[in-house]
C-alpha cells in the first residue's frame, strides 16, 4: 500500500530526469514524505483504537472467573487446535497456520514463565484478545484471529485466562514464523490493522445483549438467543475467519464475513453461511445437530470443519448451540435456484463405470446413500456447489466424520488419490454432479490437478 | 464394523496389498496393542504417511481401540511366501540374525521379542512373517533415518541403526521367505531370555 505512490512518483521523476534533475529529487522527497505520512497515520490510528476502548477494559474484580467456564470457552473457541502440534503438549504452540503470505507459527500459551504466558496478567491477555497486541506491545499477526476475539467480553477473557493459567506448563520454545519481508514487519501489521481491524466496544456482555445486534428489545428471550448466537459466531467461535471472504491483502471484506471462502493452502472451501444452496442454515435443529454431532439428516461435516466439530463445537451447551442455530437461521438467505447447468453432452464414457466400480457399493446405484452410514450424493449440497473443491478433496482424501457423543463410531471413506488420476476424478464427479436429478457444472481434469497440487501436505 | 472400516480395507485389503506408492500391510490378526500404537503413532506424527494421518485426524482413542480390536480378531489365511532368488549364504546370515542375533553388534535375536515362531507376542509386539521383503526393508530403513518412530525408548530404532545394509537385506530376505505357521496368532508371552542375552526396553511394548 505505502510503496505504490512512491514507485509511481519515482517513475515519473525518472522520465523527466534528463531535462530537469531537480524534479527527480523533489519527487523522490515527496514520495518519501508520503510514505512516512501514511505509516504515521496508520500508526496513530492503531494507537487511537486502543486508547478509545481502554477505559472499558477494566476487569470486574467482584466476580472471580470460573475455571470451569474458562475451560468451556477454551473448548468452544478451539484454542488447542491451533496452539498444539500433533503429539505435542496441549496449548504449547508450534502449529503452522497457513496464510496467503506464508505460514504463521502458533505460540506457547501454557503458564510456563519464560516460553509461555506465565508472567502475563489478565489485562495482558485481554489486550491480546481485544487489541491484538502482545504483552510487550508488539502487534500480533491476525492469523491469531483477534479480529474476532475483539468481541469477546472482558468477563469471558478473564475466565479463559484463569483456565489457561491452570494447564500443564510446557517449556517448548516459540519459533519464528517463516514470513517473508514485508509481511513479517510491525509496520505491515500497522497498515493491515488500520485497514481491517476494528476493536469492538469493551462493554460487550457474554450473553450478547449489546448494541452489536441492531435494534433494542434485548430482554426478549429470542432476541437474547440471537444476540448470543451472533456473539459466538463473530467472537470466540471465530467462524468468520474461515467462512468470510477476504481481500487480496487478507482482510475480511465487510458485509461478506459469512459469504464463503477458499482456505489458503488446503484448499477446502468454507461454504457460505448465508446461501441455502451452500451451508446456509435450513433449521435450528439441523444446525444444532451438525455442530454437536457432526452429522445431520444423513450428511456429515468434512475437511477442516470436522476438526472444528471434533475439538470444539461438539462441546457446545444446548443453549449455545441453539443460539448459534437461531443466528445462522436469521442470516440464511434463500437463494433463487441457479439456472440448471445444461446436461453435459461430452460426458466421459468411463464415468458411469467408474462410479459403479468405486462408489456405488456405499453411495448407492442412484446416489441415494445409506441412512446413517454413507451420505446420499443425489441432491447433496456439498457435492453440487459451484466451487467443486470439497467434492474433489473428499474423493482424493476420503475421511471419517468426527467422533462425537452423538456419532461415536463414524463410517469412513477411503482416499482415492493414488487410485484415481485427475481425469478419473473429474469424470466421476462430473457424472455425480449430473446424474439422478443433480444439475451442477462439470469438473475438469485441470481443476482436479490444481486442487491436488495446491494442497499442503497434512 | 466391516462397513465402518471400508476406509481402511479399501487400501489394505483383507491380506495386505501393494499400491502405487508401496505396500499397505495386512491388518487382520495383528495384536490389538500393536495396531492401536501404530494408529496413535500416525496421529501424533511419529509415523509419517499423509493419507493415514488425514484419515485419523477426526477419530478419538476409544474408537481407534475399537478399530484395532476389530482387525486383531479377524482370522484371514496367509498367502504362501513369494519365492525369492537369494544367495543361500545371505539367507543363512538372516536366519542367524533372526533367531540368535549378533552379540558383537549388540543386535538381539528377532525371536527374543517377536516370539519363537515370530508370530508376535501379546499385547503389542507384531509378527514378522507373511510380509513382503520390500515392506520389511522399508520399515527398517524408516527406523534408521527416523522416518518411522515408536514411543520412547524406541527399541527398534536402536536395533535398526545397528544393522548395515547387507544385514538388513539378509534378515528381511529370510523373514519374507518363511511360511506362516498354522497357529499364526500372537503368543501370550515372550520366550525366556537365552543365556547371556539382555532384556530390551521398549516404550511401545513394555
Amino acid at each position: 500500500m505505502t510503496s505504490a505512490p512512491n514507485h509511481r512518483a519515482s517513475a515519473q521523476g525518472n522520465a523527466q530526469a534528463h531535462r530537469e534533475p531537480w524534479l527527480r529529487h523533489t519527487s523522490g522527497a515527496i514520495g518519501a514524505l508520503l510514505v512516512a505520512a501514511c505509516v504515521w497515520v496508520f500508526w496513530a490510528a492503531d494507537a487511537w483504537h486502543e486508547r478509545t476502548s481502554a477505559n472499558a477494559a477494566h476487569s470486574d474484580a467482584s466476580a472471580a472467573p470460573s475455571l470451569e467456564h474458562g475451560a468451556y470457552l477454551a473448548r468452544i473457541g478451539n484454542c488447542a487446535l491451533c496452539h498444539t502440534i500433533p503429539g505435542g503438549a496441549p496449548f504449547a504452540g508450534g502449529r503452522a497456520i497457513e496464510t496467503p503470505f506464508g505460514a504463521v507459527v502458533s505460540t506457547n500459551i501454557t503458564p510456563d514463565p519464560t516460553q509461555g504466558i506465565g508472567q502475563w496478567s489478565a489485562s495482558d491477555f485481554w489486550r491480546a484478545l481485544h487489541h491484538g497486541k502482545s504483552r510487550d506491545g508488539r502487534r500480533l499477526s491476525p492469523a491469531f484471529p483477534y479480529t474476532s476475539y475483539t468481541r469477546v467480553s472482558r468477563a469471558d477473557a478473564d475466565a479463559l485466562f484463569a483456565y489457561l493459567q491452570t494447564v500443564t506448563p510446557s517449556a517448548r520454545a516459540n519459533s519464528a514464523s517463516p514470513l517473508a519481508w514485508p509481511f513479517n514487519t510491525q509496520a505491515a501489521l500497522a497498515v493491515w490493522r488500520a485497514l481491517y481491524f476494528w476493536p469492538q466496544p469493551a462493554s460487550l456482555r457474554p450473553d450478547g445483549a449489546s448494541p452489536i445486534v441492531g435494534g433494542g428489545g434485548v430482554n426478549a428471550p429470542a432476541t437474547l438467543g440471537l444476540a448470543r448466537g451472533e456473539y459466538l459466531v463473530h467472537g470466540l467461535g471465530h467462524c468468520t475467519e474461515c467462512h468470510g471472504k477476504r481481500s487480496l491483502l487478507g482482510g475480511l471484506v465487510r458485509g461478506n464475513e459469512l459469504a464463503g471462502a477458499v482456505l489458503p493452502g488446503v484448499p477446502w472451501y468454507a461454504p457460505s453461511l448465508h446461501d441455502a444452496s451452500q451451508a446456509g442454515a435450513t433449521s435450528v435443529v439441523d444446525t444444532v445437530a451438525l455442530l454437536q454431532t457432526g452429522a445431520s439428516g444423513g450428511r456429515f461435516v468434512g475437511g477442516p470443519m470436522a476438526e472444528v466439530v471434533l475439538h470444539g463445537t461438539q462441546y457446545l451447551t444446548q443453549a449455545d448451540a441453539q443460539a448459534i442455530g437461531l443466528y445462522l437461521q436469521a442470516v440464511a438467505r434463500p437463494t433463487a435456484p441457479a439456472a440448471p447447468h445444461p446436461l453435459t453432452t461430452n460426458a466421459d464414457p468411463r464415468a458411469a463405470k467408474l462410479y459403479e466400480d468405486q462408489c456405488a457399493d456405499c453411495h448407492g446405484k442412484e446416489g441415494q446413500g445409506q441412512a446413517g452410514a454413507y451420505p446420499a450424493l443425489a441432491g447433496n449440497r456439498a457435492v453440487l456447489m459451484a466451487q467443486p473443491n470439497n467434492a474433489v478433496l473428499s474423493v482424493l482424501h476420503g475421511g471419517f466424520a468426527p467422533v462425537t457423543k452423538g456419532n461415536p463410531r463414524p463410517f469412513g471413506m477411503p482416499p482415492f488419490l493414488l487410485q484415481l488420476g485427475d481425469a478419473d476424478v473429474a469424470a466421476v464427479l462430473t457424472h455425480v454432479r449430473s446424474a439422478w436429478g443433480n444439475q451442477a457444472a462439470p469438473v475438469s481434469a485441470l481443476q482436479v490437478q490444481q486442487i491436488r497440487r495446491t494442497q499442503a501436505a497434512p | 464394523m466391516a462397513q465402518r472400516t471400508l476406509a481402511c480395507t479399501g487400501c489394505h485389503g483383507p491380506q495386505g496389498k501393494s499400491g502405487p506408492d508401496g505396500y499397505y500391510p495386512r491388518l487382520a490378526g495383528k495384536p490389538a496393542g500393536y495396531l492401536v500404537n501404530q494408529l496413535r503413532n500416525f496421529q501424533d506424527g511419529r509415523r509419517h504417511y499423509a493419507p493415514m494421518q488425514g484419515l485419523l485426524a477426526t477419530l478419538n482413542d476409544a474408537y481407534l481401540q475399537e478399530i484395532a480390536n476389530y482387525f486383531s480378531a479377524l482370522e484371514v489365511p496367509y498367502p504362501p511366501p513369494v519365492a525369492q532368488r537369494t544367495d543361500p549364504a545371505m539367507l543363512a546370515r538372516g536366519h542367524t540374525l533372526a533367531t540368535q542375533g549378533d552379540r558383537a553388534l549388540n543386535i538381539p535375536a528377532c525371536t527374543q521379542c517377536h516370539g519363537t515362531a515370530l508370530t508376535g507376542v501379546q499385547p503389542s509386539t507384531p509378527g514378522l512373517l507373511g510380509l513382503p521383503r520390500d515392506y520389511l526393508n522399508a520399515q527398517l530403513g524408516g527406523w534408521q533415518i527416523g522416518q518411522r518412530r515408536a514411543q520412547a525408548p524406541d527399541c527398534m530404532a536402536r536395533i535398526a541403526k545397528g544393522l548395515n545394509d547387507a544385514d538388513v537385506h539378509a534378515v528381511t530376505s529370510w523373514l519374507a521367505s518363511q511360511t506362516v505357521p498354522k497357529a499364526s496368532g500372537a503368543v501370550a508371552q515372550r520366550p525366556a531370555l537365552s543365556p547371556g542375552a539382555s532384556a530390551i526396553e521398549c516404550g511401545s511394548a513394555p
